[in-house]
């Protein structure tokens, strides 16, 4: 005598514990494994596009501060470049120099919640998402020094950037350079090694090379599976070819790696900041004269950097009036979710929680 | 450091071998026609001198006479970049052919094209609304949505 | 014994589709206005004049110390309530020791994020799941008002559209002092909670409309 089995249609989400936000997969399971999936978005579509439409193009950056909320210096970093690139602007040295420092200083904490997260939903309930606020909350501090803000700044301004930083801060943020490996290794230390988590990552959800490129994947996610591209050394903006840095990759394209490029990555992030921190003019402009009603001449631009979660691109058309013709967002997270599917076939259910993690998204970025 | 590849010589060398399939070509960017559309991404993604295996964006741009899809392309190998464009000119059922055959990375980003702004890709595996509800009346990114 | 699979999922994805927009349409045509936020209870005291009984003040007591919260954060709000729940701000000293998972076992909905209309019938449902006595704290501004995004195409302008609100926290995102302000608010709010019934209500509530006295 047979059994005859059947699929059946689980959805997950989008009210769910793991940290991602809204986000709902329409899952047909064939007991515990998965069979097909369907990834259902938009529970978080807010329509920022069309209302950078009615806005100035100064009044865009607190809407792109909220879009990919774990890295708010990145997004309004991406703005003011595409909009200096339209106009022509120069930025002084100075504010220069402190951009970089505030994005590298946000990519170690977009990573930290990146790490905390894959990590939540491997199991380890809470624990190291403790351990890495910790850190997070130093890092926020200097950030409220420098713009009064702990999550979402609206600090930089096409030019420059909105203010100078006081005198408490460049000493409170070589303290926390000084910190910031010690820290580190304490987590390599734990993680890296742990028998419970390498079982859970290791040879899970691979990403082979041409899947990844044909995908139009970035970030981390690209550089896991063994690709060297990185918009800082392939495309450099800002000041980013004063400074040496390596690009981790990894080798294989599972979740480990898309751990450990992160890990990686911020060990470069900091040697970045200290190479800024030394060389940073003590004095100097911070933002370069720019008429207060901002009109670029008639044109389009598409300017893209690294953020912490991947290609971050932004497509401005300018019709010379204070508000741009159409804005667009090129968002990684959005892209970076194409490889979803190919990668959660045939795994098990906690198998794709943890694939889901190591993508790292942000459902602000991802609707928009 | 990306070379963004003058509009002007790749309209050159395309003209070698797809005739008419060129619009406009400007220092920026190039300018298909619709109907060559399919034909001449596949040159510029197979092709070993052009090599772009790497789609960054599409987007959509409501002109009030006629649609604009422009398509950001990257080269890993030869680290260079181009823009192409194309344009549709029905305001009633805009439709284009779909890329998601060369690249599988355009699934969303055309899904996403076809919910806010109304135009449709034929041979799209998927083709439907992405972020906003199945029933929503009107394609908000378009000029003349309230 | 053998298995024999048959790997026929009778789903139709558009179907379902359909069916999840005629609920967000149904609910969008049904929510122009603002449900009134639920304080009228507390100027029962005065209207009645009763005075909460020991029993009473022990039953708030216990509640109002051990809110559990349920799981809701759709955005940046989020980021401040987690933030909110770990070792620096500790949430756990109020006695929010637990996130709950399932709406069933919490009685708190910290709303953290903008709540878009796709959502709007999610939110509903949960709130609907959540056992008496529940409250409910809207955190930032998109949550009171809509925020900067209020007048966005597919953004609900505030949570009281959908469920009535007893607390509000505003802030862009709220530092997580002004969210445990609110926290602390809101306990005040359920230490005047009238609880026992009286003698009186309680023959009111057993006697069956329309019968007089018992058959």
């Amino acid at each position: 005598m047979a059994i005859s089995t059947e699929t059946f249609i689980l959805n997950i989400g989008p009210v769910h514990m793991s940290t991602h936000g809204v986000f709902r997969m329409k899952a047909v399971m064939d007991g515990e494994v998965i069979v097909d999936i369907e990834p259902v978005f938009g529970y978080l579509h807010r329509g920022i596009e069309k209302l950078a439409e009615q806005r100035t193009y100064t009044g865009i950056i607190p809407l792109t501060d909220r879009m990919d909320y774990t890295a708010s210096m990145s997004n309004n970093l991406a703005h003011c470049l595409a909009v200096e690139k339209l106009m022509g602007i120069k930025v002084p040295e100075r504010a220069e120099y402190l951009r970089v420092i505030m994005v590298e200083l946000q990519r170690i904490c977009a990573h930290f919640l990146a790490i905390g997260a894959i990590l939540n939903d491997c199991g380890a309930w809470g624990t190291p998402m403790m351990y890495m606020f910790r850190e997070r909350e130093k890092i926020f501090d200097l950030f409220e020094m420098a713009s009064g803000q702990r999550l979402t700044y609206n600090y930089m301004r096409p030019g420059g950037v909105s203010q100078d930083v006081p005198e408490e801060f460049m000493p409170a943020l070589k303290k926390l350079i000084a910190q910031l490996p010690g820290y580190f290794e304490e987590y390599d230390q734990l993680l890296s090694k742990n028998e419970i988590f390498l079982a859970r990552t290791k040879k899970i959800g691979i990403l082979t090379k041409e899947m990844a490129i044909n995908s139009s994947a970035s970030g981390p996610v690209l550089r896991a599976s063994g690709i060297k591209w990185d918009i800082r050394k392939a495309d450099p903006y800002s000041i980013y070819d004063r400074f040496e840095f390596e690009i981790p990759t990894g080798k294989t394209g599972d979740c480990f790696d898309r751990y450990w490029v992160r890990m990686q990555e911020m060990w470069q992030s900091l040697r970045i900041i200290e190479q800024a921190v030394k060389q940073i003019p003590t004095k100097g402009e911070i933002r370069s004269k720019v008429p207060a009603l901002i009109r670029p001449p008639v044109g389009e631009v598409y300017t893209r950097i690294e953020s912490p979660k991947g290609e971050l691109g932004f497509y401005i058309v300018s019709d010379h009036s204070i508000a741009p013709y159409r804005y667009h967002v090129r968002s990684p997270c959005l892209i970076n979710l194409t490889t979803l599917r190919d990668l959660v076939i045939g795994w098990k259910i906690a198998d794709a929680i943890v694939i889901f993690g190591s993508i790292d998204i942000c459902m602000g970025e991802v609707d928009r | 450091m990306t070379v963004a590849l003058s509009g002007i010589e790749v309209a050159r060398k395309l003209a070698e071998h797809f005739t008419g399939a060129i619009v406009e070509s400007s220092e920026k960017a190039i300018v298909i026609s619709a109907e060559q559309l399919l034909p001449v991404m596949d040159y510029l993604k197979n092709n070993p001198e052009m090599a772009f295996s790497f789609l960054s964006d599409i987007t959509s741009t409501d002109y009030f006479d006629y649609f604009e899809i422009t398509y950001q392309l990257t080269s890993l190998e030869h680290n260079h970049k181009l823009t192409v464009k194309t344009r549709c000119y029905d305001r009633h059922k805009p439709v284009v052919p779909s890329v998601t055959g060369l690249w599988q990375g355009a699934n969303f980003m055309e899904r996403e094209i076809f919910d806010l702004m109304g135009i449709a890709f034929s041979g799209h595996p998927t083709l439907k609304r992405i972020f906003l509800w199945e029933g929503f009346e009107g394609h908000p990114l378009r000029k003349d949505y309230l | 014994m053998e298995i024999e699979k048959s790997l026929s999922a009778t789903y139709d994805s558009k179907s379902i589709d359909i069916l999840e927009g005629a609920e967000i349409e149904a609910l969008k045509a049904s929510s122009a206005g603002v449900i009134p936020d639920p304080d009228e209870w507390l100027n029962e005291e005065i209207k009645r004049n009763i005075f909460l009984t020991t029993l009473d003040w022990a039953i708030n007591w216990a509640r109002r110390s051990s809110l559990w919260p349920a799981v809701s954060f759709p955005a940046c709000c989020a980021m401040e309530f987690m933030s909110a729940f770990v070792a620096r701000f500790d949430l756990a000293r109020f006695g929010m020791e637990n996130m709950r998972s399932s709406p069933r076992q919490a009685d708190l909905m910290i709303t953290a994020g903008t709540l878009t209309w796709k959502m709007a019938p999610q939110i509903k449902r949960v709130y609907e799941q959540m056992a008496e006595p529940k409250w409910v704290i809207a955190m930032g501004a998109c949550a009171c008002s809509g925020g900067i995004f209020a007048n966005s195409y597919a953004v609900v302008p505030g949570y009281n559209h959908i469920i009535p609100v007893d607390v509000y926290v505003p802030g862009c995102p709220p530092r997580p002092e002004a969210l445990l302000y609110g926290i602390q608010t809101l306990q005040k709010k359920i230490a005047r909670m009238h609880n026992t019934i009286t003698v009186p209500d309680l023959k009111k509530a057993l006697e069956p409309e329309g019968v007089q006295g018992s058959a």
